[in-house]
């Protein structure tokens, strides 16, 4: 389970130049180089973010279009597009990139969400002109061929194999989320359903890719020991010159409707040899929370979940691990970085001769404790220190600080979302924690799912 | 994340060989790295990267020893151990240590491998006061209080039935059965849930002060911190420990090639873990080997395992080959999962592609392309944040490799030539591997 949230390492930067320069103990000077930002004509927007530390720099390309921008019955295009992006282009052979970031001594990957989709690699700093190159020549230069499509289909076929098909929990977060969402496509998986993989084919990836990839729908981060002025200067002869498209519809995706029901999500399989539970309810996000009004909101559910669920010094942890003794695990997690309206969950497992209903009914009692009485300022002011301290602890990894920008300006935050994060966090109070709780977490409204063993029961 | 976390294209990782260790032999770059040696008074020394960028603290350790150390009957006590160093120490129980903890703005973590037991702390620079002082009760003066050992022992054992009917688990334990034989390394790292019942807070205790010792001890430390200060705080962390520990030696391990091990069981997918004799870190051929693997398969993605399993027949979302390296074992490994009804034909491209590298080894072009790899990823690799130089300068030491070796390690790979790398081809891959099937039946003799 995620511990540390990439929202809550959001401010990371910002905060940085704040605390640092008071709190290094007898060190020289810091020297923080801000981060910076521009935009090309062509609508490229471009994020800078200098660290010296090493000859290493990240180039993350991220664009603004996931597994819920797909069209109904075209689960997974969005992911299988992400692996296409590795074959040839008119200008490069299948696999020159690769072995160009491969010649020196470079990494590279890609990723798939929801809302975006990004490709980076890391290499040293003299290299970067020439990737800056090849990224911006797959934007629009692709070559889609049956030859090249039908294998990538097959590897698809098989990751779903090895992600979701050969672990029970994948299975049952699938159905979970398809029970959760009932309307809106974050209900869908990001992989795809296999039935609908099956049939993607040449066209639905050019049509992607028509549609989607273009300089006006992205957001290009450079994180590493190199300085604004120089990667404006490389964009010149590479993105600069990828055309604008056309423009792009607003995100606007089916919304959800009122829930009013309880519902269970059950999976028996024999591969599981302990049960576990998780249970879930919708909540807004960073984003659709500035839409909605509800400003505020996301950051006392942030540290909802950290005082309720995030580690060994949450409630959930000390009462039902520590003091009652009943559970080998328990927690809680809430992911505020999304484009639409998002999900809070609370798990946990029995140990000993506990009954997994224990634990739920434990559970249950925690979080209605909280909506009836609150949290304390101690527990309030610890989890906020937590959030603060993981800003600087964020500044020690190059491509950490590029997924917290590259993921908040392709789900509608900007970089000044990032800045304020802190002084956000900083005002909520035990009140606004106690409200969002009874908001939210209804027992009437609540997706429970659980993963038994064969032959189990939830009882 | 809210529905699948994020789907990575090329990250590739094997359920089997994740339980391997895969040791990614250090290498060297241009890394601008500048490590010093710091011997404290009480003769505790450490490897120190000074870097005031980012105002934390990050220090790692390893004491020599690990599960293998765990005496026969008390299984997973090390790992066990390893549990309880943030549930009590000195005068604090587990709540209060804890609260001190988090006042503190500290992360410790301690963790067991076969080889060694390591510890880390990452601290904020102006709060390091208080995390050095709880470091040190920790690592000093462990309580092992029998309700914390109670409940830790629970959660292993909650852990152990969790997974006990996943065949992949069962499938680990046949293999490492198989391969080490009587070996300590044949045993699992936390034991099982009658091993652990045995143990008891004494045994906790006595496995603490015979292994925790200034003699096995290696420490690396990097952030905001200078060495004189770094001395003080060695000497108040390690300086009271023994001289030196009483460790069991451990036999070399012997693996057991030549095998078949076929775990059968009702899954998508058929799991292929393969392994050849392996070949010893301080061996002249080390990086000829290195740079054979690589090229074989060790390449995230442009191996010639890669190009024909993945590429070029879309068989699998993955496959590797890795150079395992033990104390007292090492091993080539390759490993995938694939589809079941084609397992036999990806197991044949596999021995296809293994006999033809011990044949033929690979082209000056792939050496070529494989070196410049190798050379310039160790920075990427290695020392991209100061947790992962702290790790490397742990690695570095427990290799003996010493303190020059980032600045050596291009002249060795440079001096690495084509036949050198054909030579250790043929020397580790011309033998019968030990090969572990799991998945649905396949045909009889295809493993062949």
């Amino acid at each position: 389970m995620p511990r540390t949230s990439i929202r809550r390492l959001a401010g990371a930067a910002a905060v940085a130049l704040l605390l640092v320069g008071a709190t290094v103990a007898g060190a020289e000077e810091v020297k923080q180089e801000p981060v910076t930002s521009f935009t090309l004509d062509n609508g490229l927007e471009v994020v800078v973010i200098p660290d010296h530390r090493a000859p290493v720099v990240t180039q993350m390309l991220w664009y603004k279009v996931g597994g819920s921008d797909e069209e109904p019955g075209k689960s997974g295009i969005a992911h299988f597009f992400e692996h296409l992006m590795f074959k040839g282009t008119t200008n490069a052979k299948p696999g020159e990139f690769s072995r160009r970031v491969a010649e020196i001594g470079g990494q590279e990957n890609a990723f798939t969400s929801n809302d975006y989709t990004g490709y980076y690699q890391q290499v040293s700093p003299d290299a970067l002109h020439d990737i800056m190159r090849y990224e911006a020549d797959r934007m629009r230069n692709l070559i889609l061929t049956d030859d090249v499509i039908i294998p990538e289909r097959n590897v698809i076929l098989e990751e779903r194999a090895s992600r979701v098909d050969s672990d029970p929990g994948s299975i049952l977060g699938e159905e979970i989320d398809a029970t959760l969402y009932q309307n809106h496509p974050y209900g869908t998986p990001v992989i795809g359903w296999r039935h609908e993989i099956e049939k993607l084919n040449r066209k639905d990836a050019t049509d992607f890719y028509d549609r989607y990839y273009a300089p006006n729908n992205a957001v290009l981060v450079i994180a590493g020991d190199v300085d604004a002025d120089t990667v404006k200067k490389m964009t010149e002869d590479t993105y600069a010159r990828v055309p604008k498209g056309p423009p792009l519809p607003p995100r606007v995706r089916p919304a959800e409707p009122e829930q009013n029901t309880a519902r269970t999500v059950t999976l028996k399989d024999p591969r599981v040899g302990v049960p576990s539970f998780q249970k879930k309810w919708l909540v807004p996000s960073y984003t659709s929370a500035q839409r909605e009004g509800l400003d505020g909101e996301p950051e006392a559910l942030d540290l909802l979940s950290e005082i309720l669920g995030g580690g060994i010094r949450s409630r959930l942890y000390q009462e039902l691990v520590v003091k009652q003794g009943i559970a080998s695990s328990a927690g809680a997690y809430y992911q505020g970085t999304a484009l639409d309206g998002t999900d809070i969950t609370f798990y946990g497992s029995p140990r000993g001769g506990a009954t997994l209903a224990d634990v739920e009914k434990a559970v249950d009692a925690e979080i209605e404790k909280v909506i009836s009485s609150g949290v304390t300022q101690d527990e309030l002011d610890r989890a906020r220190n937590r959030f603060l301290r993981s800003l600087i602890f964020a500044r020690d990894s190059q491509s950490g600080m590029a997924r917290i920008y590259g993921s908040t300006l392709t789900t509608g935050g900007t970089i000044r979302d990032i800045d304020e994060w802190p002084e956000r966090v900083k005002k909520v109070t035990t009140q606004d924690v106690q409200n969002v709780a009874r908001k939210y977490l209804s027992p009437d409204r609540a997706v429970t799912g659980y993963l038994l063993p064969a032959g189990g029961n939830a009882g | 994340m809210i529905t699948v976390p994020v789907a990575f294209a090329r990250n590739v990782v094997s359920l089997v060989a994740a339980a391997v260790l895969v040791v990614l032999a250090a290498s060297a770059a241009r890394a601008e790295v500048k490590i010093q040696e710091v011997i404290s008074s009480s003769g505790v020394h450490a490897w120190l990267v000074e870097d005031y960028s980012v105002p934390i603290v990050s220090i790692r350790f390893a004491f020599r020893g690990g599960s293998t150390q765990d005496p026969a009957g008390k299984e997973g006590l090390a790992n066990l151990m390893t549990g309880l160093f943030d549930e009590g120490a000195g005068e604090l129980d587990s709540d209060a240590f804890q609260l001190l903890l988090d006042d503190a703005g500290a992360e410790m973590s301690f963790s067991a491998s076969p080889d060694a037991v390591y510890g880390a702390m990452r601290m904020l620079a102006d709060q390091q006061n208080e995390g050095f002082e709880l470091l040190k009760l920790a690592v000093q003066l462990p309580r092992f209080d029998p309700a914390a050992v109670g409940r830790i022992r629970g959660q292993i054992v909650a852990g152990i039935e969790a997974s006990a009917m996943d065949p992949s688990t069962k499938a680990q334990t046949a293999w490492r059965e198989a391969f080490y034989g009587e070996h300590p390394y044949a045993r699992a790292d936390e034991g099982t849930a009658e091993t652990l019942a045995t143990i008891t807070p004494e045994d906790l205790k006595q496995f603490h002060a015979r292994t925790f010792a200034r003699g096995n001890l290696v420490v690396g430390v990097v952030g905001a911190i200078d060495a004189e200060t770094l001395k003080r705080r060695l000497d108040e962390v390690f300086g009271p420990l023994p001289a030196e520990p009483t460790l069991t030696p451990v036999a070399p391990a012997d693996p057991r090639f030549a095998q078949e091990i076929n775990v059968e069981a009702d899954l998508p997918q058929t799991t292929l873990q393969l392994a050849w004799p392996g070949i010893e870190r301080d061996d002249p051929q080390f990086f000829a080997a290195y740079l054979m693997n690589h090229i074989l398969g060790g390449g995230s993605f442009s191996s010639r395992l890669f190009d024909e399993v993945r590429e070029k027949r879309g068989l699998t979302y993955g496959i590797s080959s890795g150079l395992m390296n033990r104390d007292r074992a090492s091993a080539l490994v390759i490993a995938t999962s694939t589809r079941a009804d084609r397992a036999a034909e990806t197991l044949k491209i596999i021995r296809d592609e293994v006999a033809k590298m011990a044949a033929e080894g690979p082209t000056q072009a792939e050496l070529d392309l494989a070196k410049t790899y190798v050379t310039g990823a160790y920075a990427i690799n290695n020392l991209d944040s100061s947790g992962a130089i702290a790790r490397t300068l742990v690695e570095l030491q427990l290799d003996g490799l010493g303190i020059d070796y980032i600045d050596r390690r291009g002249a060795l790979i440079d001096a690495v030539t084509l036949d050198d790398v054909k030579a250790a081809a043929k020397r580790l891959l011309s033998s019968d591997p030990a090969v572990m099937v799991l998945g649905p039946a396949m045909a009889a003799g295809t493993a062949k």
